[in-house]
């Protein structure tokens, strides 16, 4: 059978991924996400008498805190199963991938294990991220001054 | 290449499963089944390696032979370098065949130890396989504890060892023929469609095996594929009309029965070197023996993918080999 007429047989069987309700789901839940870091924010701010600036940044390390101690615990992978992108696309899913790969390979040794590994998916958003930083950065100064 | 045998048995076989396989339909028809997946180690390859050990020290218990009375150890897994295989034959001290055939390594291991009891090389030889669902998840996927969603179409990788005695002495289970597959590029690359990726390898199997046997799909009571999943499986049937003109009415797949597929979570199916020896030498021996079953056509297939080649964005090879056992009551 020539591949083209396979790939037909084959999407005729595959069954279709309900994309609209996973989006709806991660649009609420991402949603939901972002009203509690705005909390957070105005709870820093306002109990610590500092700027909305530095209470993000509070904010950013206590989600960071919260995705990870979840992953050790061992259930954050059922919450993002079902929230999908919702829990992905925030801070929380950078630090879910980092935790969930420094949890698989400490066994293996805190050097050739834990650390070599630990930002095995993480380590594209931290590449990336400053590459794109430096970038727009970089735009910045040119187009603005 | 097609062989048929007058005198290849399998003697006694064990079955060891893993906690989310002890819980499937089939839960009780397997030797063994741990609790947790840890099984008492403190790493998922040092618990496979454990497994399959504890797998064919029990076989060698239960048929009373001593480890100097087999002539070879036919094993593989799917972990790099076959580890739980190679490290349980250092503890066990027989001479061993590592092979890999990914998912298919049980039938293939079937047709090694078969036509090397049929030419009269060897007495007795074990063939065993083991996956564990972690470790594979660690070398083939994302780490474990990462949530991050999985298509429909993806499959679960079965925990469990399970091994078996091949030999010449007369069992009520005798293994009669077999085809040893080509391997068979589809042009699938999507490694989460393993169904899609193994179907034309195990209809292109299915075909020389009947052909080459000179019988029909309705001389079996049932032909029993190894992990293609739901959707494969009726892939299979489709493609095996259109491609060879044969109608599959008694076909059934492994990955569908090992697991109660509609209220566990697992996709697709299981999938793994340990899915369809755990059914075949728990559930469907058991009915060969009770009479139930007389001719079954045992069809392993294999997806020989790495990480590095899906990331290269390769087409995705696939094998099956067939073993046809017969109950000889």
């Amino acid at each position: 059978m020539e591949k083209i007429k396979y790939q037909k047989l084959v999407d005729k069987h595959t069954p279709k991924e309900n994309i609209l309700l996973n989006a709806l789901i991660g649009f609420i839940v991402g949603g939901f996400l972002g009203v509690v870091g705005e909390v957070l924010v105005e709870l820093y701010s306002y109990y610590l008498h500092i700027p909305s600036k530095d209470a993000s940044v509070f904010m950013i390390v206590t989600l960071i805190f919260i995705g990870c101690f979840l992953t050790a615990l061992g259930f954050f992978d059922n919450l993002v199963k079902f929230a999908k992108c919702g829990l992905i696309v925030p801070i929380t899913g950078f630090a879910h991938a980092m935790m969930s790969a420094a949890l698989e390979y400490r066994k293996e040794g805190f050097v050739t294990g834990l650390g070599a590994n630990m930002f095995k998916l993480a380590g594209s958003v931290i590449l990336f991220g400053v590459v794109s930083a430096y970038v727009f950065g970089l735009l910045r100064i040119i187009l603005i001054g | 290449m097609t062989n048929t045998y007058n005198n290849v048995y399998i003697n006694d076989t064990i079955t060891i499963a893993g906690p989310y396989e002890a819980k499937g339909p089939l839960g009780s028809y397997f030797d063994k089944s741990y609790k947790d997946l840890y099984f008492g180690e403190k790493a998922w390859e040092l618990a496979e390696i454990k497994m399959l050990t504890n797998c064919i020290e029990m076989l060698l218990d239960k048929i009373k032979m001593k480890n100097n009375k087999i002539d070879a150890l036919i094993s593989g897994d799917l972990l790099n370098q076959n580890i739980s295989s190679n490290f349980t034959a250092a503890k066990l001290g027989i001479p061993m065949i590592g092979i890999y055939a990914a998912c298919s390594t049980s039938t293939l291991g079937l047709i090694i130890a078969s036509n090397m009891i049929n030419s009269g090389v060897a007495k007795n030889i074990i063939c065993s396989v083991s996956s564990h669902n972690c470790t594979s998840e660690k070398q083939f996927r994302q780490p474990v504890e990462y949530g991050g969603p999985k298509p429909k179409r993806a499959t679960f990788t079965v925990t469990g060892a399970a091994s078996a005695l091949v030999s010449s002495k007369k069992s009520k289970i005798k293994i009669t023929s077999s085809t040893l597959g080509t391997v068979v590029d589809a042009g699938i690359k999507d490694a989460f469609h393993m169904g899609a990726v193994m179907a034309p390898a195990a209809a292109k199997t299915i075909y020389t095996h009947l052909i080459n046997t000179k019988t029909k799909p309705s001389d079996y009571d049932l032909i029993l594929t190894g992990d293609l999943g739901r959707y494969g499986k009726d892939i299979l049937k489709d493609y095996m009309k259109e491609e060879y003109n044969m109608e599959l009415n008694n076909l059934d797949d492994s990955a569908c029965m090992i697991y109660d597929i509609n209220n566990q979570e697992v996709y697709a199916g299981g999938s793994g070197p340990a899915c369809i020896p755990l059914v075949t030498y728990g559930y469907i021996l058991d009915k060969m023996k009770k009479g139930k079953l007389k001719k079954v056509l045992m069809v392993a297939t294999g997806s020989l993918h790495s990480q590095a080649s899906v990331n290269l964005k390769q087409t995705i090879p696939a094998v099956s080999h067939a073993i046809c056992l017969e109950a000889t009551l």
